[in-house]
């Protein structure tokens, strides 16, 4: 049995009392959610808070899939399952079951977390790809106040947020577009393994030009989990092939990738562009009503 | 919904499918490992393991962790030096460390052990615990260990200048060099078996009692070999035999990991004896991965050479053995590469010769684990390699390759090039089974047709043949202890059993196979039969669960001694029905009058006789029991054809497993549910082996598979639905002519999915695991080494 070191546990019974919860035990504290990364870290003795601020019971007013104005809403405490069973979510964008289907295995999305996904900010997590992609914006509290940040500016680098150590996430809002399709497609070694490589797509289309798109990278290194450089390529431009097939030399070459256990860094930067095409391609078939 | 209800099917009275007794218990979270077991005033322990691979040890200053309010002991090997116990001798004529004391050899080395009131304060305390290494270069590349430059990690021995250990060879060098100059086609490849964990389920561990008023020592411990444990205590720390009781209670998973003494064990025992209190020390998965017995780790040459119509002559085998810190391979003592020497698998060659030599590294020792049957899982996949290399030179079909040079039945018993006696075989007929099954030509135009578009599609084939059941007491020992085992089969008197066995299960359904041998051998239904094992109080002697000896061995010795129940039930029955003993015929459960089939006997009804009053014949003792030590004239070889077919993404190199076709023939099947379920596994096991599981290092020395985040098995996704089939060549020589099967799948299995997936990509050979990454830079025409960091 691999154990902790010695850790203090709260619980906290609403969003002002975590945060109050977060400003009295400083910035050793933790808040916990589905843990299953804090968790083994902490059972590895890689991470070792003074105090784990549980949250759980926050279920109740973070954890949902809703329209709320132009925006889809996933409130922080939502577990992946419940995003990967969320008839809201798909209809909107299929990315997000595309990519939960391929997040660990059930008993983790039973009761991981969005919103730990994306604080933990692991280099290779697929749900910050994932709302790199669709240029989402994270909703994150204090005892001051509520501030809303853009995804770039919410990822600063691996493991860090622009959480700040008594701030909590609420929820993160995806803006609702019309015409557009979306993708993720990923390569792990074996099933609910982290990626390898995993490449998240957006396609506007107004007829033949696509208007807006989003790439989004896991697992390479990229800067905000994002490839601006085949977004660039991707806007205005007609949705065939050669564009699919510019947009991938530019994202295998907006990234930097690095050699370790699950591949050489010239086969991650392959991949990059290898599913970018791939999923440029099924965004843009959805987008079109053509793939289900 | 609708509930279908299946009428239970009655247990078969002998040979069949049932469902496995002991599974009642464990379904229903009722079984009891080691770590269930709790004792009044028990202390846990841990180890402090080394964060270098090697390391001169300056200083330990263990003061704040003694000081810790819960820690009871903290040992070290200066400790144990006074006990005369830092050294342990290994199961291959060397010594291993116990806790170091002079050098750190491995990371995840033993270094220190504490004793505390519970888990998580030893855990803590570890961390109180001060050393001062003074690290050294490692030697992590086998293939640089014997540079005359590298550091030399052994030199605890006396007057060691370098990492060589030994240099065996078997064969007829001279016959395979004529064979070889007169081949009209000769292909050499260099391929590695990458080292691999058998990671079991439940990772190793003991709780260790020494009673200070009897001073009896009680150990449970998930042990393979109950018996050899406690004789090896018994030489090692001088405790007389008959005061050490070794339990090994259920065990989750072995596969070799858990035959060896482990540093640990000793250490609970130690820590036992220091606090006069019992002591639990259960490893983390971590330790597991890092620190006990791992599989493989050989660096091959292979030279196969055939003339112009593809028959194959000769094969030629160089092996750089990497042993790790301490060679601590558990094998027949005369075999230092186990039973490698059966590389030239299932095929008719004039002449043979293979030549290993093993070295040490600073990575863990271990080395033969993992269902390998002493290396017959390396040696499987080099000549299976090797054919499909040859194949790919002579532009042959690899199936025709193989159906020209399989052994013909009618040559068995075969004496192989290298010494090796075949039991029994008809290898043409499983091979054209598999074919058969798996629409072999149909497949191939498949592949075809589909190349033509770009997609990528492998067919791979491998045909093994098993070396098992070790083995015959003159040729085969482990530390001087023959591999013979023991049984004692009784009858109680209202006509129920009780089989002692000493041979240990870690899952393979042992409580219902020995019961269904008792039940074809005398009529007691296997519902009636209790299975006892795993505890060196209650069991006869025997060396234990390991190279698919199980049902070789002891499956013979409880049929042997079942049978001598028979025949004395046979004298009581005579005297029962008052008829000469010759004057009785057997049918299964009941001896009877020949010619008067209604005059008889049950068992039953003898059991109770011959502990009752009846007077027995002279010479004829009462009650109804029996037992045999069984000595194996030979091993058995269990063998089989196996087929594999994926699918492989030519733009990111993933690779399907789509089909798989298993033919094992491992002689009757005693219970065929069993020995599926087992071919299952060691399929899984395969596909893990070929596609995704490595331990490798970094140049510094770290260990890059310490956990399943890093070190990757198998799962249902990655596993097609199995088809297997059979056929059925009993072994001339065991009493019930099988051949024992737990090893197979895992020996035959690789060299097929490895096979496929060059098949798919038309390249002639890549080192396992062939990950996505490997499978593409080997598309590209570079391949990299797998047991390396990957840079």
């Amino acid at each position: 049995m691999q154990t902790p070191a010695p850790v203090e546990y709260e619980r906290a019974a609403s969003v002002d009392d975590a945060i109050a919860l977060l400003e009295r035990h400083g910035p050793e504290a933790r808040l916990i959610a589905g843990g299953h990364s804090l968790l083994p870290m902490m059972k590895l003795r890689l991470a070792r808070p003074d105090v784990l601020i549980d949250i759980n019971d926050l279920a109740e007013e973070l954890a949902y899939v809703r329209i709320d104005g132009d925006d889809l809403c996933i409130g922080a405490m939502t577990r992946h399952r419940e995003l990967l069973e969320s008839p809201v979510a798909g209809e909107h964008y299929r990315i997000l079951h595309d990519a939960e289907r391929v997040i660990a295995d059930p008993v983790v999305r039973n009761r991981g977390t969005v919103g730990g996904s994306i604080c933990q900010a692991d280099p290779s997590e697929d749900l910050s790809a994932v709302f790199a992609t669709l240029g989402a914006r994270a909703v994150i509290r204090s005892s001051s106040g509520t501030r809303v940040v853009a995804m770039d500016d919410f990822h600063l680098g691996a493991y860090t947020t622009a959480v700040g150590p008594a701030e909590i996430l609420l929820e993160v809002r995806v803006p609702i577009r019309t015409g557009c399709g979306s993708a993720y497609e990923k390569v792990e070694r074996r099933a609910g393994d982290w990626a390898v490589v995993a490449v998240g797509a957006l396609v506007c289309l107004d007829g033949d030009r696509i208007t807006d798109a989003g790439v989004g990278l896991a697992a390479v290194g990229a800067e905000h989990f994002r490839s601006p450089a085949a977004e660039e390529i991707l806007r205005g431009a007609e949705p065939s092939e050669a564009t699919f097939d510019a947009a991938a030399v530019a994202a295998s070459a907006d990234c930097d990738p690095q050699s370790d256990q699950r591949g050489p860094a010239d086969y991650k930067r392959h991949l990059a562009g290898e599913l970018t095409r791939r999923a440029l391609r099924r965004a843009t078939a959805r987008a079109r009503g053509q793939e289900g | 919904m609708t509930t279908i209800e299946e009428p239970p099917a009655p247990t078969p009275m002998g040979f069949g499918r049932m469902k496995r007794k002991e599974d009642v218990r464990f379904i229903r979270g009722k079984g009891h490992y080691v770590d269930d077991v709790v004792l009044p005033g028990m202390l846990h322990g841990a180890v402090l393991r080394s964060t270098y691979a090697h390391a001169r040890i300056v200083r330990i200053d263990t003061s704040a962790a003694e000081a810790h309010p819960k820690v009871r002991a903290v040992i070290t090997g200066a400790t144990l030096e006074t006990l005369g116990l830092a050294w342990m001798p290994s199961l291959s004529h060397d010594v291993v460390a116990v806790l170091a004391t002079d050098k750190v050899r491995f990371q995840g080395q033993e270094v220190a052990f504490v004793v505390a009131d519970d888990h998580y304060s030893a855990r803590d305390a570890l961390e109180l615990i001060e050393v001062e290494y003074e690290p050294l270069p490692p030697v992590m590349d086998a293939r640089r260990a014997l540079e005359p430059d590298a550091p030399v990690i052994r030199d605890d021995v006396q007057g060691k200048t370098d990492n060589h250990i030994f240099d065996w060879d078997a064969g007829d060098e001279a016959a395979t060099d004529a064979a070889f100059a007169a081949a009209d086609v000769v292909v050499s490849q260099d391929m590695l078996y990458p080292r691999v964990h058998p990671a079991p389920m439940e990772t190793c561990g003991a709780v260790a009692d020494m009673d200070p008023v009897s001073g009896k020592l009680t150990i449970w411990c998930g042990t393979q070999a109950p018996h050899a444990h406690r004789t090896l205590y018994a030489l090692v720390a001088g405790l007389p035999e008959h005061k050490i009781r070794v339990i090994s209670p259920d065990i989750g998973g072995g596969f070799g990991n858990k035959v060896g003494i482990y540093p640990g064990y000793v250490c609970a025992i130690v820590g036992s004896i220091v606090t006069k209190r019992p002591v639990k020390w259960m490893e983390d998965r971590s330790e597991n991965l890092m620190s006990t017995s791992f599989a493989r780790d050989y660096h091959m040459h292979g030279e196969i050479a055939a003339t112009n119509d593809g028959k194959i002559t000769a094969l030629r085998v160089k092996v750089l053995a990497d042993h790790g810190a301490f060679n601590n391979t558990a094998q027949p003592t005369k075999f230092p590469a186990g039973f490698f020497h059966i590389f030239t698998g299932s095929y008719d060659l004039q002449a043979a010769h293979c030549e290993v030599t093993g070295v040490y590294t600073n990575k863990a020792p271990g080395g033969v684990a993992y269902a390998c049957s002493f290396r017959v899982t390396e040696a499987a996949y080099l000549v299976e390699r090797m054919v499909d290399c040859l194949a790919d030179e002579m532009g042959m079909d690899p199936a025709e390759l193989r159906l020209k040079n399989l052994l013909k039945p009618e040559q068995f018993p075969y004496t192989c090039p290298t010494g090796w006696e075949y039991d029994s075989g008809d290898y043409p007929r499983a091979l054209r089974l598999a074919l058969e099954m798996a629409g072999y030509d149909d497949l191939r135009k498949e592949q075809a047709d589909k190349r033509t578009r770009g997609e990528l599609m492998g067919i791979g084939i491998s045909f093994f043949t098993e070396t098992v059941g070790a083995g015959p007491r003159k040729h085969m020992d482990i530390l001087g202890l023959g591999m013979a085992d023991g049984a004692e089969v009784r009858v109680h008197p209202t006509g129920k059993a009780v089989v002692r066995l000493s041979c240990q299960s870690q899952g393979q359904g042992h409580e219902t196979t020995f019961a269904q041998i008792v039940a074809q051998e005398l009529g007691i239904s296997p519902d009636d039969i209790d299975v006892v094992h795993g505890d060196t109080d209650n069991t006869p002697f025997g060396l234990g669960t390991y190279g698919s000896r199980s049902t070789p061995v002891s499956g013979a010795a409880v049929a042997v001694a079942s049978r001598r129940v028979r025949d004395k039930a046979k004298i009581v029955a005579s005297a029962m029905l008052e008829v000469a003993v010759d004057d009785l015929e057997w049918e299964k459960g009941r001896w009877f009058v020949k010619g008067d089939p209604a005059a008889g006997k049950t068992i039953q009804e003898i059991a109770l006789a011959s502990h009752g009053s009846l007077e027995l014949p002279e010479g004829v003792e009462g009650h109804l029991d029996a037992s045999c030590v069984y000595d194996p004239p030979n091993l058995t070889y269990p063998f089989g054809a196996y087929i594999c077919v994926v699918d492989v993404d030519p733009g990111t190199g993933q690779v399907k497993v789509r089909r798989f076709i298993a033919v094992d023939d491992c002689g009757p099947r005693i219970n065929p549910m069993i020995v599926e379920g087992q071919i299952h596994g060691g399929l899984a096991d395969g596909v893990g082996m070929a596609l995704m599981e490595v331990i490798a290092f970094d140049e510094d020395g770290n260990c890059l598979g310490g956990s399943f985040m890093d070190y990757l098995l198998p799962t249902a996704l990655e596993c097609p639905s199995w088809e297997v089939g059979q056929t059925v060549t009993p072994s001339p020589h065991h009493p019930l002519g099988v051949k024992g099967v737990g090893e197979s799948a895992t020996v035959g299995s690789p060299a097929a999915v490895v096979n496929a997936v060059l098949d798919a990509i038309g390249v002639r050979h890549a080192d396992m695991p062939l990950t996505p990454a490997q499978v593409w830079r080997t598309m590209q025409g570079s391949p990299f080494r797998t047991d390396l960091a990957i840079e």
